[in-house]
């Protein structure tokens, strides 16, 4: 390893257009967070894909743990009547 | 759960064409794979961009001039994806930079002939990126999701490589002689190192068959080098140019071109560093990279000085 | 209508040449991201290059297209100014170049916007969005390398001492310039100095860099009295269509 310190990574975030969410397209090295958002700039929208960016070092996101997905997803699972469908009405009811 | 059953499950996800990300647990041999893979993937495109870069200010019209040099920051901007995409798996960029650089890391060995004429342009992108492209879409399903979602950004920008290239050489074998020949002289010396990039065939490839399980790979190099022969041999036609191969046929049968004898001797020399131009990249990548280095490093001075006078104003506010 | 011919391939020129030097830096850049970065704006000023090109044959009049004024011109009719063409050195002095230029392309496209030719003006108007990002891209870099480590520090001062003598030619009109400027085409030139220095000097604080108190200036390329280095690149530049004449690439 060089004694250099590495330029910090960057996670890319782009709004394609208006409208639409800020969606994670890639991720950078850049020095601070101005010249992230430039490197995201020359990298990432070269071919107009973007009408706005974020972007966040990357040891500032927390992400779950896959290890206890069983806890944090599955009780969701048997939740039906959270969803329309659950509910019978009759078909005379169009709209609803 | 013990390191088998883990195994196990991750074996099963997998062969269900479940995709692996960054924080799930996955055996170490498939991680060193994907490092290795990725790694060098993104290796050949950096050094993939000098033998291209040499031609950038002889273009031979502004037009061309332009496209060329977009081209080459695409590869660029793909190598810098596939550098992040190795990111996820825990290795820092700059250490497999360095990798590169001592000559431990592998790059793609093409890149190690050199550019000798402007038809090299045209024969770079339609052979070699070719080449490149059929490699590269079946990544795009990939079982690691960092590395497919890079494959299909990668993908999609590679689009006009090709067609740049192969416009280049339609360009010259609708020229003046001088020219057709620069395009058939091109298409002799580019043709076999294309074919090698597939990399050694089946029975002698040592690490084809971990990848084909995991589904890192999902063809085989064979393969791959059949499909780019299938169809490489009518995009010639078209051009007028001559596949330098005595033994090139067709196979009425099986429906394929059957190409002849690859000099494996050679592939094997220029892997192991005697390429012609193998020193030459390598110094010209450690050159680049030690005459930024205190460019990188300012950088971090300014940044941090900043972040120290940012906080050293909010504690007196 | 020759001064017009000559003040259009003066800007198409400089796009060029700054385009050419900046090739040289694809593959070579001290990291990805600025690899990327430059070649971006290598890309802008070329496309700048090829719309004055473009304007230059209309204007012209002898049915050529783009190429030949970009390959089939000799040396003393290149009109490009002489910092454009100085070597790139290390990244401070190709960063400097950039923001003498930038500085000074910022304020031309600014008034050219409101040219009383309305081709320039509209080919302006697409330039000085890009010119307003490399002015940002570069004064930053110039801040960053003033004001990061010692080394740095002293390569970026160096740089601009030892470009400063080449910018003094922003300022003196050339007789086309003149004539341009009299119709309303093109700026007062000689007007555009404060603002350029008030800038520069911001700058140059910014990045605790020492302006440059030089007061001789070299000049001659907005005529085509060039340095040495021009006509080598021309020669690379121009290789290919002087090698094999009227062929189509």
């Amino acid at each position: 390893m060089s004694n250099t310190k590495n330029w910090p990574l960057w996670e890319v975030f782009i709004r394609s257009k208006n409208g639409l969410n800020h969606k994670h397209v890639g991720s950078l090295h850049a020095s601070d967070s101005e010249m992230a958002l430039e490197n995201a700039r020359d990298v990432y929208t070269r071919r107009q894909e973007g009408i706005s960016i974020w972007v966040v070092e990357s040891k500032n996101i927390s992400a779950s743990d896959p290890k206890i997905n069983d806890e944090m997803f599955d009780p969701a699972a048997d939740k039906v009547y959270r969803h329309p469908t659950f509910y019978n009405l009759p078909d005379e009811l169009k709209h609803m | 759960m013990t390191t088998i059953d883990l195994e196990e499950q991750f074996m099963k996800r997998v062969a269900a064409d479940e995709k692996v990300e960054p924080k799930d647990w996955m055996p170490e041999k498939y991680r060193k794979t994907l490092i290795r893979q990725i790694a060098q993937h993104a290796h050949s495109e950096v050094v993939g961009m000098l033998p291209e870069a040499n031609y950038i200010s002889r273009a031979p019209s502004l037009r061309r001039k332009a496209a060329l040099l977009a081209k080459i920051q695409d590869e660029g901007g793909h190598g810098l994806y596939l550098y992040c995409a190795a990111e996820t798996l825990g290795v820092e960029r700059d250490t497999l930079i360095e990798e590169l650089h001592s000559g431990k890391a592998k790059y793609s060995s093409i890149f190690n002939y050199p550019t000798l004429s402007w038809a090299d342009m045209g024969a770079i992108g339609w052979l070699v990126d070719g080449a490149a492209i059929l490699n590269q879409v079946p990544l795009c399903k990939c079982s690691y999701g960092p590395y497919a979602r890079a494959m299909v950004r990668v993908c999609k920008e590679e689009s006009f490589h090709q067609r740049q290239g192969y416009e280049i050489l339609l360009t010259l074998c609708n020229g003046s002689a001088d020219q057709k020949q620069m395009a058939q002289d091109s298409l002799n010396r580019w043709w076999w190192p294309s074919l090698m990039m597939f990399g050694p065939s089946d029975a002698d490839s040592t690490n084809s068959e971990y990848s084909m399980k995991t589904k890192i790979k999902r063809f085989s190099n064979d393969e791959l080098r059949q499909k780019f022969v299938d169809a490489t041999k009518p995009q010639a036609d078209i051009l007028g140019l001559t596949i330098p191969d005595p033994d090139l046929k067709f196979n009425e049968q099986t429906r394929h071109w059957e190409y002849g004898e690859i000099d494996w001797e050679e592939f094997h020399n220029v892997v192991q560093g005697n390429g012609v131009c193998n020193k030459i990249r390598l110094r010209e990548r450690n050159e680049a990279w030690d005459n930024g280095k205190w460019v990188r490093e300012a950088a971090t001075a300014y940044a941090e000085k900043r972040e120290q006078r940012k906080n050293e104003s909010k504690q007196v506010a | 209508m020759n001064s017009k011919k000559n003040y259009i391939l003066h800007l198409a020129d400089n796009g060029l040449i700054l385009a050419q030097r900046l090739g040289e830096w694809c593959g070579h850049g001290p990291v990805l991201e600025q690899d990327i970065a430059l070649t971006n704006i290598a890309l802008d000023v070329l496309g700048q290059a090829r719309y004055f090109y473009q304007y230059a044959a209309e204007v012209d009049g002898q049915g050529k297209e783009e190429d030949f004024y970009a390959y089939f011109r000799d040396e003393r009719e290149f009109k490009n100014f002489l910092l454009i063409e100085q070597p790139n050195g290390d990244w401070a002095h190709t960063i400097m170049r950039q923001f003498f230029y930038d500085n000074f392309m910022q304020l031309v496209y600014t008034s050219l916007l409101s040219s009383s030719d309305k081709q320039i003006a509209a080919i302006a108007s697409k330039a000085i969005k890009e010119v307003n990002y490399h002015l940002k891209f570069s004064s930053e870099w110039v801040i960053r390398m003033g004001d990061g480590t010692d080394e740095s520090h002293k390569r970026i001062q160096d740089a601009a001492n030892n470009l400063w003598e080449y910018t003094g030619e922003f300022f003196v009109p050339t007789t086309y310039e003149t004539e341009m400027a009299s119709k309303g085409i093109a700026p007062n030139i000689a007007s555009l100095k404060n603002d350029w220095h008030t800038r520069g000097n911001e700058i140059f604080s910014e990045a605790t860099l020492q302006v440059p108190q030089a007061t001789w200036f070299q000049s001659g390329g907005k005529t085509g009295t060039h340095t040495e280095y021009l006509g080598i690149m021309l020669t690379d530049l121009q290789y290919l269509q002087r090698a094999y004449p009227g062929n189509s690439w």
